[in-house]
């Protein structure tokens, strides 16, 4: 090929690649509605959505609704908070939002009872669990931080935790004293997730990751200490009477399959396999003190918390429920 | 565009006895390197959040896969290396490895939300990667004469390095224009990478050497037979023995982050303050070791990396550590392959750059092991001291051979 020639081919290649790759962007730039300015939180007043007995979630559009428990066919009742992950409690309510930029950061917004911001807390990474604790004093969260491109591979998890009380966050609670299995354990490759709190505030449930095994762990927040409870279990979620956890526990190796919701009383330390038979990833929420719900392939779905019924779905085209008290 | 050999010297008078000009082929090369990073690179800065938030995965799914792929892309590597020299054919070998990962992108789509198959790209995106680093790096040592090896593998790295830099910029770019949507990117990250390819098929020339005597020249077995060269095999003793005491970078920004001083949301930019010295000191670096000698400047590299795990014991100073972590790498990655190049024998040039970078990449893997568990024996700043101690040792250690060897 002579040089011009192939300055030809170079320019004719350009057009139709820069013109592939325009006309797609710009064709994808019309499909889909612009999404909300992200974590623009919502005029006073509108606040009026969070009231007892409605089941808040995030919409497809990645807003804030709710609908009443008793009729969640009903339509939904936008709030106008843009939120990725979003839970309540007690009256406050943490919403956390991937910040748009050339690197991945969150924000963790705290809102009061009619919905105003009242904290915000900057964070690396993408937006995992959220939740608040009954009262709507501790508000807990999980990122996931890519301190590297994904082909050296290495994520990692952030949990962070704030007493709205006194206003002290802790971003990373991967310090805290832990014992694993009865003894003192170290390991630099120790991860936490999916925060559950108890009615005093304090007892607290997560899940710790060390040495390609997951843990239930027991924590104490006042006196900053964990321990393990059990192997092999992920995302507690403490039932209102706190005698209770509903948990995903790995059964299988497949990716697709992975987790299987499960329920462990902690008097007796029984675990009861739920009734639903997909593989759920998420974080449940009780309903009431017999019924869990948690997303599932884009819709949000409930199912009793003992191990009997069936599934059934609760509102289409939603994730991250919570049921306001 | 067409590149000419002429074209980096414009402007710039040799201001040494060597010649500030980079043979076409270079330039072609780390074209076709800055233009794929920056499809490669647009589609890692956004795969974390298109995974979580748009197909609702959990990361830590993935990073089950590591482990495994890790050791089908250093089989492949080998494998490619050889078969580059087995045919003569390192541009065809190289052009696959990158045609492979411009595919990876629609694929990505297409995988939908199944964590088996989007695993499977990803492997995939990494093979073509371990199969085009070293039949590229041949073709680099091969196009330049060899006194000017430093230099070119600068160029070439500082070029690679400017379009990673670019990349995360791009796809934020069609994020915010398309109003979020990830498929856009994976299709523009495509139509770059197809570009990349076709300016690697169109402007890069093959350099395809005779075989001396008979085909058993390039046998695998004439290969690993390169290892009995003792130049050379104290080249890769002294990678690999280095490479198990750094640190991986993953691991410094962790323990930089420890050290706190600055805000969580700031944590995703540690990298990019690395990168942006890499990228300055690229050339400058590469020339120097041409002038004062490769050898003495790789294991200078390491002192700075010395330097930077002693920072982070001490003072903990953020700016000191990422500009240190810049100067290792400017001073190690591409003058690590100028000095093996000339060690090895034309038609063998793949398979030896192939064995040298599997044996660093294999140690550096064992090195994140070794870390951990010193970390968890005896905590991190004993594991850092270990680590810079282990380092010392070597330098050392490599210093003193080379000096008898000399």
């Amino acid at each position: 090929m002579t040089p011009v020639r192939r300055l030809l081919v170079l320019l004719a290649a350009l057009a139709v690649l820069g013109g592939a790759a325009a006309g797609y962007a710009a064709w994808a730039a019309r499909r889909d509605p612009v999404p909300a300015q992200a974590g623009q939180t919502a005029q006073a007043g509108q606040g009026g959505v969070l009231r007892p007995g409605q089941l808040m979630f995030r919409t497809a559009a990645g807003r804030v609704a709710g609908v009443p428990l008793a009729d969640t066919s009903a339509a939904p009742t936008g709030s106008g908070l843009a939120c990725d992950r979003f839970s309540t409690g007690g009256g406050t309510s943490i919403c956390l939002v991937a910040r748009p930029g050339p690197v991945a950061t969150t924000h963790a917004v705290i809102l009061d009872r009619s919905m105003r911001e009242t904290r915000r807390i900057k964070l690396a990474g993408i937006p995992n669990r959220a939740r608040m604790s009954q009262s709507g004093r501790m508000a807990s969260w999980t990122v996931f931080v890519t301190g590297d491109s994904y082909s050296e591979g290495g994520f990692s998890t952030w949990t962070g935790i704030l007493d709205t009380r006194t206003g002290y966050a802790v971003t990373n609670i991967e310090d805290i004293p832990l014992t694993l299995n009865g003894r003192r354990y170290h390991a630099a490759d120790v991860n936490y997730w999916g925060v559950t709190f108890a009615a005093d505030d304090n007892r607290f449930y997560a899940t710790v990751a060390t040495k390609g095994k997951t843990y239930l762990v027991e924590g104490d927040y006042g006196r900053w200490q964990a321990r393990t409870l059990r192997e092999n279990a992920e995302c507690p979620s403490l039932s209102p009477d706190g005698t209770r956890l509903v948990f995903k526990k790995r059964v299988s190796a497949d990716p697709d399959r992975m987790w299987r919701l499960h329920l462990l009383d902690l008097t007796t330390m029984r675990e009861t396999p739920l009734a639903e038979p997909a593989s759920v990833d998420d974080q449940v929420v009780w309903l009431d003190e017999r019924t869990v719900a948690y997303a599932r392939g884009g819709d949000v779905w409930s199912v009793p918390a003992d191990g009997s019924g069936a599934p059934a779905p609760l509102v289409r085209g939603a994730s991250s429920p919570v049921a306001v008290r | 565009m067409y590149i000419s050999a002429s074209r980096a010297a414009d402007g710039a008078r040799p201001r040494s006895r060597l010649s500030w000009a980079v043979p076409g082929n270079v330039l072609a090369l780390g074209t076709v390197s800055l233009v794929t990073d920056i499809s490669s690179e647009m589609v890692t800065a956004v795969l974390p959040l298109y995974l979580t938030l748009s197909l609702g995965l959990n990361l830590l799914q993935f990073g089950l896969l590591d482990g495994l792929s890790f050791g089908v892309t250093a089989l492949v590597r080998l494998a490619g290396g050889n078969l580059a020299d087995r045919w003569q054919r390192r541009k065809l070998v190289a052009g696959v490895g990158y045609g492979l990962s411009a595919l990876c992108k629609p694929a990505l789509l297409a995988a939908g939300g199944s964590v088996a198959a989007l695993g499977a790209v990803i492997a995939v995106d990494r093979t073509g990667k371990g199969l085009r680093t070293a039949p590229r790096d041949a073709l680099i040592s091969l196009s330049v004469p060899p006194d000017g090896l430093g230099q070119a593998f600068g160029v070439h790295r500082a070029m690679d390095t400017f379009g990673a830099l670019l990349g995360p910029l791009v796809a934020f770019a069609v994020l915010m224009g398309t109003g979020g949507a990830y498929d856009a990117v994976f299709v523009v990250s495509f139509c770059v990478a197809v570009l990349g390819v076709l300016l690697m098929v169109m402007y890069v020339r093959d350099q395809r050497m005779p075989l001396p005597g008979p085909r058993s020249a390039t046998s695998p077995r004439a290969a690993f037979g390169l290892l009995r060269e003792a130049a050379f095999r104290r080249v890769c003793v002294v990678a690999a023995a280095l490479g198990l005491v750094t640190l991986s970078d993953a691991f410094v920004y962790l323990l930089l982050q420890k050290r706190g001083g600055f805000g969580a949301e700031y944590f995703p930019l540690l990298p990019i303050g690395t990168a942006a010295v890499y990228l300055l000191l690229a050339v400058p670096v590469g020339r120097l070791a041409d002038r004062v000698g490769r050898i003495p400047v790789f294991l200078a590299g390491h002192v700075a990396l010395i330097a930077a795990y002693l920072v982070l014991i001490g003072p903990g100073w953020l700016v000191a550590v990422l500009a240190l972590q810049g100067v290792f790498y400017a001073a190690t990655d591409g003058v690590l392959m100028a000095v093996a190049g000339p060690m090895l024998p034309a038609h063998l040039r793949t398979s030896g750059l192939a064995l040298l970078q599997t044996g660093q990449a294999t140690a550096r893997l064992f090195s994140s092991v070794l870390f951990g568990a010193v970390w968890t024996m005896w905590g991190s700043t004993q594991g850092l001291a270990a680590m810079a101690a282990g380092l010392a040792v070597c330098v050392l250690g490599a210093w003193s051979v080379v000096r008898r060897h000399a």
